[in-house]
C-alpha cells in the first residue's frame, strides 16, 4: 500500500522551482509593457488581470469558458473514442490498414480551417457543425497514435490468449487496452491542447458565444486586455485538467512499470 | 478420468522457414498420439521441437501436411511457453483467471500452492524470479483443464529441489486427469520419468529417429533394469546433441522470495 501511495500522492514540487520562472516571466511582461509605453497595444500584467477581474464579476468570463469547455469535452469525447476506435482497428488488421491507411494520411493533412468552414457551409452555422468540425479535426491525429501502439501490441501475450482460447472480450479489457493506455493517454494530453485551440476558431468563426466569439468581439474594439485575460484565464484552465486529471491518470496507468 | 481425452494424429508434417537454409526444419512428421499418452519430446537444439508444439497449438501455420484430433473437437490447450508468458500488469492469481473463469478462484489458489507460490497470489510478475514465473505458468496451463497440455521445458531453469518435487507433481496431475502431454525437454532423466512414450527428433534431418513407449508404471525407479537400460541408450543417442546452454538454475534465495515478492503492491 505505501507504494501505491507514494505514486498516487500529487506532487508540488512544481511550486518550487516552476511557480518562480512564470513569475519571471510576468515578470518580464511588465518590463516590455513599461518598455512600449502604450497600455491599449500591450496592457500589464496587473492591468490584464485587472480586465479580467471585471469581466469575471460582469458574469461573461464565466459563461463563455463554461460555453468553451463544454464544446471542448464534448468534441474532445467523440474525437477519443471514434479515433481509438478506428486506430485499433487499422492496427490489428494489415488489410484494413492498407485499405484505409491512405485516407488517414489525408484526413491528417487536411487543414483545420478548411474543415470548419466546409462544416458551417454543409451543417450550418450551428452546434451541430461546431462538433463535427473539432471532432472531425482532432480523430485523425489520435487514430494515428493509437495505430501505432496497436501495432505494437504484445504477440506473445496474444500467442498466448490464442492457445487458452480466452474469450475475446477478455483478450480486449486485460491485455490489448492495457498496452493500449499510454498511448492513450499520452494522445490524450496532446489532443486536449489541440481541441481547445480548434475550439476557438470555430467559436471565431460561427458562434454566438465562448472564448472565440468574445475574443472576435475585443478584436473588433481593440480591448487587447480583455484578450489576453481571457486567454490567461483559459490556459490556466486547461493546465488545471492536465496536472489535476491527467497527469495522476498516466501515474496510475504506469504503475505496473515502477514495481 | 475428469476430462474429455483427446488424441491427435500428424501427417507428413514438413516446416520450411525462408533463409538460405534449404533443408526443412521439420520433414514429413508422422506421428499418431493416443489419448491420454504422455509423450516426451526430445532431440538437439534447434531440431525442431519447439516448432512442432507451436504448430500443434495452432500458433505455425507455415507448415504443409495434416493435424487431425482424434475427437469431433478441437482440444482444450494449456501450454507452457519457454518463456512464462505472464501478462506484466496483472496480479499472479488474475493471471491464471485470465484462462479461467471467476468461479476458478479457490482451485487457481490451491494450484498456486501445488507449484510452491502460496502467499505470491497478489504480486506482479516482475515481483518473481524468473524459475518461480515458470511455476505460475505451469499453474495457469492446469488451471484451464486442458484435454492436451504442451509443456516446452517447463521445469527448467528451476532450483533442482524444487524441479524435482513439481516433476512428481506433474505425474500425479497426468494419473489424475489423463490429458494428452507433449512435453519438450532436453533432460533425459525427466523423460524417463515422466513420459510414457519417447519421441526423439534426429538432428538436421527435420525426422523421428527413435519412438519408444515406456510399459514401467510412473513413478519409476532410476535403479529398475529396464528403466537404467533406456536412460544408457537415451544418453548414448544424445551424446554428440548440441544442447542449449543451461540457464543459471534459481538460487535458494530466488526460491523462496523471488526479487521481491515481500514488497508489497497497491
Amino acid at each position: 500500500m505505501k507504494l501505491a501511495a507514494a505514486i498516487d500522492a500529487p506532487s508540488f514540487g512544481w511550486l518550487k522551482l516552476e511557480l518562480p520562472s512564470l513569475v519571471v516571466l510576468a515578470l518580464l511582461w511588465q518590463a516590455v509593457a513599461m518598455l512600449v509605453g502604450d497600455p491599449v497595444l500591450l496592457p500589464t500584467p496587473v492591468a490584464t488581470v485587472m480586465a479580467g477581474y471585471d469581466h469575471l464579476m460582469a458574469g461573461d468570463l464565466l459563461f463563455n469558458l463554461g460555453i468553451t469547455l463544454l464544446r471542448v469535452a464534448v468534441a474532445f469525447v467523440l474525437a477519443m473514442v471514434i479515433g481509438g476506435a478506428i486506430g485499433i482497428a487499422l492496427g490489428r488488421s494489415p488489410a484494413l490498414d492498407r485499405l484505409f491507411g491512405g485516407w488517414l494520411s489525408v484526413a491528417l493533412n487536411m487543414p483545420a480551417l478548411v474543415t470548419i468552414v466546409l462544416c458551417y457551409v454543409w451543417f450550418g452555422l450551428s452546434e451541430t457543425a461546431a462538433i463535427v468540425a473539432v471532432t472531425v479535426n482532432k480523430a485523425p491525429t489520435i487514430a494515428a497514435i493509437t495505430r501505432e501502439s496497436a501495432r505494437a501490441i504484445d504477440r506473445p501475450l496474444l500467442e498466448m490468449s490464442q492457445v487458452f482460447a480466452v474469450p475475446r472480450l477478455r483478450v480486449l479489457r486485460k491485455i490489448v487496452l492495457p498496452q493500449l493506455a499510454p498511448s492513450f493517454i499520452a494522445s490524450a494530453r496532446a489532443g486536449l491542447a489541440l481541441t481547445w485551440k480548434i475550439v476557438l476558431v470555430v467559436e471565431l468563426l460561427g458562434r454566438p458565444n465562448g472564448v472565440g466569439f468574445q475574443i472576435r468581439t475585443f478584436f473588433n474594439y481593440f480591448d487587447i486586455a480583455g484578450i489576453l485575460a481571457y486567454s490567461l484565464a483559459f490556459i490556466g484552465i486547461v493546465l488545471a485538467i492536465e496536472r489535476f486529471l491527467i497527469q495522476p491518470i498516466e501515474r496510475r496507468v504506469g504503475r505496473w512499470r515502477q514495481v | 478420468m475428469s476430462m474429455g481425452m483427446i488424441g491427435l494424429r500428424l501427417a507428413g508434417i514438413t516446416r520450411r522457414f525462408p533463409g538460405p537454409r534449404a533443408k526443412p526444419v521439420l520433414d514429413g512428421i508422422d506421428l499418431d498420439v493416443a489419448p491420454g499418452t504422455f509423450l516426451a519430446l526430445i532431440g538437439p537444439s534447434g531440431v525442431g521441437k519447439t516448432t512442432l508444439l507451436r504448430i500443434v497449438a495452432g500458433l505455425d501455420h507455415g507448415f504443409t501436411g495434416t493435424i487431425a484430433w482424434s475427437e469431433a473437437r478441437r482440444p482444450r490447450i494449456g501450454m507452457v511457453f519457454q518463456e512464462a508468458r505472464l501478462v506484466p500488469w496483472l496480479s499472479i492469481i488474475d493471471n491464471l483467471l485470465l484462462v479461467a473463469d471467476e468461479s476458478a478462484r479457490d482451485e487457481a489458489m490451491a494450484l498456486l500452492a501445488e507449484v510452491e507460490l502460496a502467499g505470491c497470489e497478489t504480486v506482479l510478475p516482475a515481483q518473481l524470479s524468473g524459475g518461480m514465473q515458470r511455476r505460475a505458468a505451469l499453474a495457469r496451463a492446469l488451471l484451464a483443464k486442458p484435454d492436451l497440455l504442451l509443456l516446452d521445458e517447463p521445469l527448467i531453469s528451476l532450483d533442482r529441489a524444487c524441479a524435482g518435487r513439481l516433476r512428481t507433481r506433474l505425474a500425479a496431475y497426468w494419473h489424475a486427469h489423463r490429458p494428452t502431454v507433449l512435453l519438450v525437454t532436453h533432460d533425459l532423466q525427466e523423460a524417463v520419468d515422466l513420459a510414457g512414450r519417447i519421441v526423439a527428433l534426429a538432428p538436421d534431418s527435420g525426422r523421428i529417429m527413435l519412438d519408444r513407449r515406456i510399459d514401467i508404471p510412473a513413478p519409476r525407479d532410476p535403479a529398475h533394469p529396464a528403466v537404467a537400460a533406456l536412460l544408457g541408450e537415451l544418453r548414448d543417442l544424445a551424446r554428440d546433441w548440441p544442447m542449449p546452454p543451461t540457464p543459471a538454475a534459481e538460487t535458494a534465495e530466488d526460491y523462496f522470495t523471488g526479487t521481491g515478492a515481500l514488497r508489497s503492491v497497491g
